[in-house]
């Protein structure tokens, strides 16, 4: 038999990774190990073309994201094309590259909304992370920037062994600097943040006491600042349902211009990844192999297939399948139902105890 | 005149402007044909009512435009509309979607 799968719903979402370059070193970066360099990158036109297609195929939000895409001086004309097609606009960044007058630039432009990422609420610490001396006011001025404006700020603190104990006090500062939403994302292990993973994964202990600081702040603050609480996967009994589904409702473009179905997924080598300098945004979405290989339900084997959570969670996450049991194809090991569930608290149980030295994100430095 | 302090309830709540949060729009989209609220990190569909409410809120005029203006349309007394729009603009202060 030979069916064609049902046609694909639009994506809703399109993450556009304007750059890989970054001023920052986060050890836990979810870019690829293998960093698109700048000459490879897209070029102001092809990005125009990227999201006139996007608003075409019925993408609501574009995120522009890195790297750093504030790196990139054309940002502004992209938000302005983008608001125009009716895209809602919003910047992913470290905010070290932001200014009074870049910021007005943007917001000219048309952007709805900030997504400031902080690596920790104390700059010896944070700075250790980004491995960028001085980002901490940097960072805390382009926030009073944002709020000063009236734009809706979000800040996102991606959390680790390291600064799992302060996330009451990178609550206090959101509240402080007039965030409305605040993300308190664990460490997602895919990319740097597994080559880092004995570095940065929390204990048990830490994750639970985590997880009552997001509870605490939620009865203490009050709905006047939304919080996102991100969990490492590892410590749950089912998983992620990653990107809401393989192909349903994300697209990440790459620097380089990959058309990826998340931001990991160029780790599959089966078939051939995408490439928007050769087909359209909609002719990928809904034909390239790479987006038609895990969507919907009919690639899943057993137990996802006669699973009843199978259209919750969508078989868990590829790229985690594929980096911890070589199989992209297989159950997330995640899962307590996968009949590889040992490995994961095979990991848990080897954590070191004291961690061993990060490995920064810079081009030229991942692992072999 | 007396110096009573305005009566609180509905009247007060009618009198007052509404508008969407700064990052917040509601919009049309075209390829689903439906309408979308858009929000940061978030996009969620309204439902019939709620959109019609919604569609009048334009930051000029105060609830009770909004009300009347249902009324005229719709065939259901004023005080049953006025419950639902107040609930509404209730429950999306809450959420961060509207503001006064
Ligand atoms: S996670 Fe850190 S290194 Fe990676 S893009 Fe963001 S700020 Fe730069
Ligand atoms: S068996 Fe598959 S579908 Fe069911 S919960 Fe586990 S990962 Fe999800």
């Amino acid at each position: 038999m030979n069916a064609m799968p049902p046609a694909a719903p639009p994506p809703m979402s399109l993450l556009a990774e304007l750059t890989h370059r970054c001023p920052l070193q986060c050890p836990y970066c979810s870019n690829p190990l293998a960093l698109d360099g700048r000459e490879s990158e897209l070029s102001t036109a092809e990005w125009l073309r990227v999201l006139d297609q996007a608003a075409e195929l019925g993408v609501l939000q574009v995120h522009f994201s890195g790297g750093e895409p504030m790196a990139r001086p054309d940002l502004p004309d992209l938000v302005r094309f983008a608001a125009g097609r009716g895209l809602y606009t919003n910047l992913i960044t470290s905010g070290v590259l932001l200014t009074e007058a870049n910021f007005r630039a943007l917001a000219d432009a048309g952007l709805d909304h900030v997504q400031l990422s902080f690596q920790d609420v104390d700059a010896a610490p944070a700075e250790k992370i980004g491995g960028m001396t001085g980002a901490q006011v940097k960072k805390l001025a382009a926030a009073r920037i944002v709020v000063a404006d009236g734009m809706p700020l979000t800040l996102n603190f991606v959390i680790h062994r390291g600064n799992v104990a302060r996330i009451p006090r990178m609550l206090d500062l959101a509240r402080d600097l007039g965030a409305r939403r605040v993300e308190i994302a664990h460490t997602q292990y895919y990319g740097w943040g597994l080559v880092n993973r004995a570095a940065l994964m929390p204990t048990r202990a830490q994750l639970d006491e985590a997880t009552r600081a997001v509870e605490d702040a939620r009865a203490r603050l009050g709905p006047a600042l939304a919080i996102d609480y991100v969990t490492p996967d590892y410590y749950a009994d089912q998983p992620k349902p990653c990107m809401g589904g393989w192909g349903r409702r994300f697209v990440n473009v790459s620097p380089a211009g990959r058309v990826l179905p998340c931001h990991a997924a160029e780790t599959i080598k089966s078939v051939a990844i995408p490439d928007i300098r050769t087909a359209s945004l909609g002719e990928i979405w809904a034909d390239a192999p790479l987006f038609r290989l895990f969507r919907g339900t009919d690639w899943m084997p057993e137990p996802c297939r006669g699973c009843a959570l199978r259209e919750k969670d969508w078989g868990g996450c590829r790229c985690q399948a594929l980096a911890l049991l070589g199989d992209a194809a297989a159950t997330d090991p995640v899962c307590a139902r996968s009949p590889a569930h040992a490995r994961i608290t095979e990991i848990l149980d080897s954590l070191p105890d004291a961690p061993p030295p990060l490995v920064y994100r810079r081009f030229g430095n991942a692992p072999a | 005149m007396t110096d009573q302090p305005a009566p609180a309830g509905p009247d007060t709540a009618e009198q007052a402007v509404v508008r969407f949060m700064r990052g917040v729009r509601l919009q049309h989209d075209r390829v689903r044909d439906q309408w979308v609220i858009q929000a940061p990190e978030r996009a969620f569909v309204p439902d019939p009512v709620a959109t019609e409410i919604l569609r009048l809120v334009d930051g000029q005029r105060p609830v009770s435009a909004i009300i009347d203006d249902l009324a005229a349309r719709f065939d259901a007394p004023r005080p049953v509309i006025a419950r639902d729009v107040l609930a509404l603009i209730a429950e999306l202060t809450g959420r961060q979607v509207l503001t006064t």
